[in-house]
């Protein structure tokens, strides 16, 4: 077990968002959180890395746990000067050749010397991608990481993400509302609204009641049409924005 | 051999003491301790937005100085401590979440005023307040060199020592926390140095020229580095160069040092504002 929550409860700003939620993570597996904004989906995250104290019930983390973090915004105040190199650098210091292999790993190869701000928005998070690679994460955290992707650039992206949880066997925990790309690439997915409304595999939640309710039946046919076009690969890859 | 050696000590120490002896000199060391230590923080004030919690935090250095006055202590030891109180307030307010502008602003212009209160209240001695509002680097003795120097060598050390670890935590509080990296104990690291920049930086710039200081020095290195590092490198340099420039300027023209020293910051900034300006559009 990698992280375990019992009876979990989180506050922002003093009022609860996220109430009374049980939940493990084991190596190896892909988990997503789905849910409609402000349903606390990054709330439960900073829960479970320990970025936000419970106000009630319990996080227990293994022993010398390595997150991998790759953040839903990162605002890069554009008065700090920073090269990728100097940014996957940080907090220590890295080799030049881990650095140019996880650039490498993330689909983004040869950026070490660019600067941060000249990014566009599928190379920033390929390098916060990689960012979380060189540690060598137990858990890899991904927060609406594909925001800056078109749909196959999206569905590239979390090719990558299954290559990369095999390689490490790691755990990796998304959250989403990019449901018909981030479902069928998950083993496990908790439906959030506040609570836990409803988790299993991905098919078990699109049909269960608690998840229409949520999301009404509209994406059912964009889910399928998703598992269509997964059927289908045309090798979409690195379809990046600049 | 041995009696040699004692006489190149000796030699020494008695031009190191001559040189001490000239105010100029010690006005220069003053200076160059000064903008050394503003160099890396002003980064970070500048890169954390952070220009307003520095000005309330020099401000109430003035709180200090009537403090010190009345208890009749040194006037750095009550700047010092005067600047950690307001610091830590600051800071705890803004966890508490409270619009930060609204009240920053109300912190430091109270400060400043108490202050100016507080020493008026200050009877028997003859106090001149234009030399704790705009610095007085010329009237630097021994004994502010000492603790000028000392107290940017604990700045500096500071910073060199938490680079890493501070860098980590301006860029994204979340981004550390998954590091292992507390936010707020950063966060506090900045705002003791920051106490400490402030009765640093008092006899050379004063309390309303110190955000100056922090901030105009960063702001004029940015568009030259491409590294944290060098950006606060190039910092300290500018810092330097307009110290001393402002320096000259000011025996030059007999203009007000602390003043003259932050016009010739601004003057650097606009080169090398437009500098930037001009090579961008090459």
């Amino acid at each position: 077990m990698l992280i375990s929550a019992k009876g979990l409860t989180l506050a922002q700003g003093g009022a609860p968002v996220m109430r009374n939620v049980d939940f493990d993570l084991d190596r190896g597996e892909i988990v997503t959180l789905v849910g409609p904004n402000g349903s606390g989906k990054s709330t439960l995250v900073k829960g479970l890395i320990g970025a936000l104290p419970p106000t009630a019930g319990t996080v227990t983390r293994m022993p010398g746990l390595r997150i991998g973090y790759v953040p839903q915004s990162l605002q890069l105040d554009g008065f700090l000067p920073l090269t990728v190199q100097g940014f996957l650098g940080l907090p220590t210091r890295q080799p030049a050749r881990d650095v140019d292999r996880a650039l490498t790993e993330a689909g983004v190869p040869g950026l070490a010397k660019r600067q941060m701000k000249a990014l566009s928005g599928g190379q920033f998070q390929r390098v916060l991608l990689a960012r979380a690679l060189l540690m060598r994460p137990d858990v890899l955290i991904l927060d609406e990481a594909t925001q800056g992707l078109d749909q196959p650039g999206a569905a590239a992206f979390y090719r990558q993400i299954a290559a990369v949880r095999s390689e490490l066997n790691c755990a990796v925990l998304m959250v989403s509302h990019d449901m018909h790309v981030v479902m069928a690439a998950s083993d496990r997915v908790l439906c959030l609204n506040g609570h836990v409304c409803c988790q299993g595999t991905p098919d078990v939640v699109q049909s269960a009641p608690e998840y229409r309710a949520l999301f009404g039946s509209g994406t059912q046919g964009a889910f399928a049409l998703y598992r269509h076009e997964h059927d289908h690969d045309h090798d979409h890859h690195h379809h990046d924005h600049a | 051999m041995r009696c040699t050696a004692t006489n190149t000590i000796t030699i020494t120490t008695i031009i190191i003491t001559t040189m001490l002896d000239d105010f100029l000199v010690r006005a220069g060391l003053a200076g160059i301790g000064t903008a050394l230590a503003a160099a890396p923080l002003g980064c970070f004030v500048v890169w954390r937005r952070m220009a307003y919690f520095g000005d309330a935090t020099a401000h109430a250095a003035l709180l200090g100085v009537a403090l010190s006055l009345a208890l009749q202590g040194p006037v750095m030891l009550g700047v010092l401590a005067a600047a950690l109180v307001m610091a830590i307030t600051v800071q705890a307010m803004t966890g508490v979440g409270l619009a930060q502008d609204t009240s920053l602003g109300v912190l430091a212009h109270s400060a400043l005023a108490a202050g100016l209160v507080g020493v008026s209240f200050i009877s028997g001695v003859r106090v001149d307040l234009m030399a704790y509002l705009f610095g007085d680097i010329l009237a630097v003795t021994v004994t502010d060199l000492a603790l000028i120097w000392g107290g940017a060598a604990i700045v500096v050390g500071l910073m060199i020592w938490r680079w890493q670890r501070l860098l980590t935590a301006t860029l994204n509080p979340d981004l550390a926390q998954a590091s292992g990296i507390s936010a707020r104990v950063e966060g506090l690291v900045l705002t003791i140095a920051l106490a400490l920049t402030v009765a640093v930086a008092i006899k050379a710039v004063g309390a309303l020229l110190i955000g100056a200081l922090l901030v105009i020095p960063p702001a004029a290195a940015r568009p030259l580095a491409r590294t944290p590092e060098a950006m606060a490198l190039l910092t300290a340099l500018i810092g330097c160069a307009a110290t001393l420039l402002g320096l000259a300027g000011s025996l030059q023209f007999d203009t007000p040092t602390g003043p003259s020293i932050v016009c010739a910051a601004a003057a650097a900034f606009a080169v090398s504002a437009v500098g930037a300006r001009i090579w961008s559009k090459r």
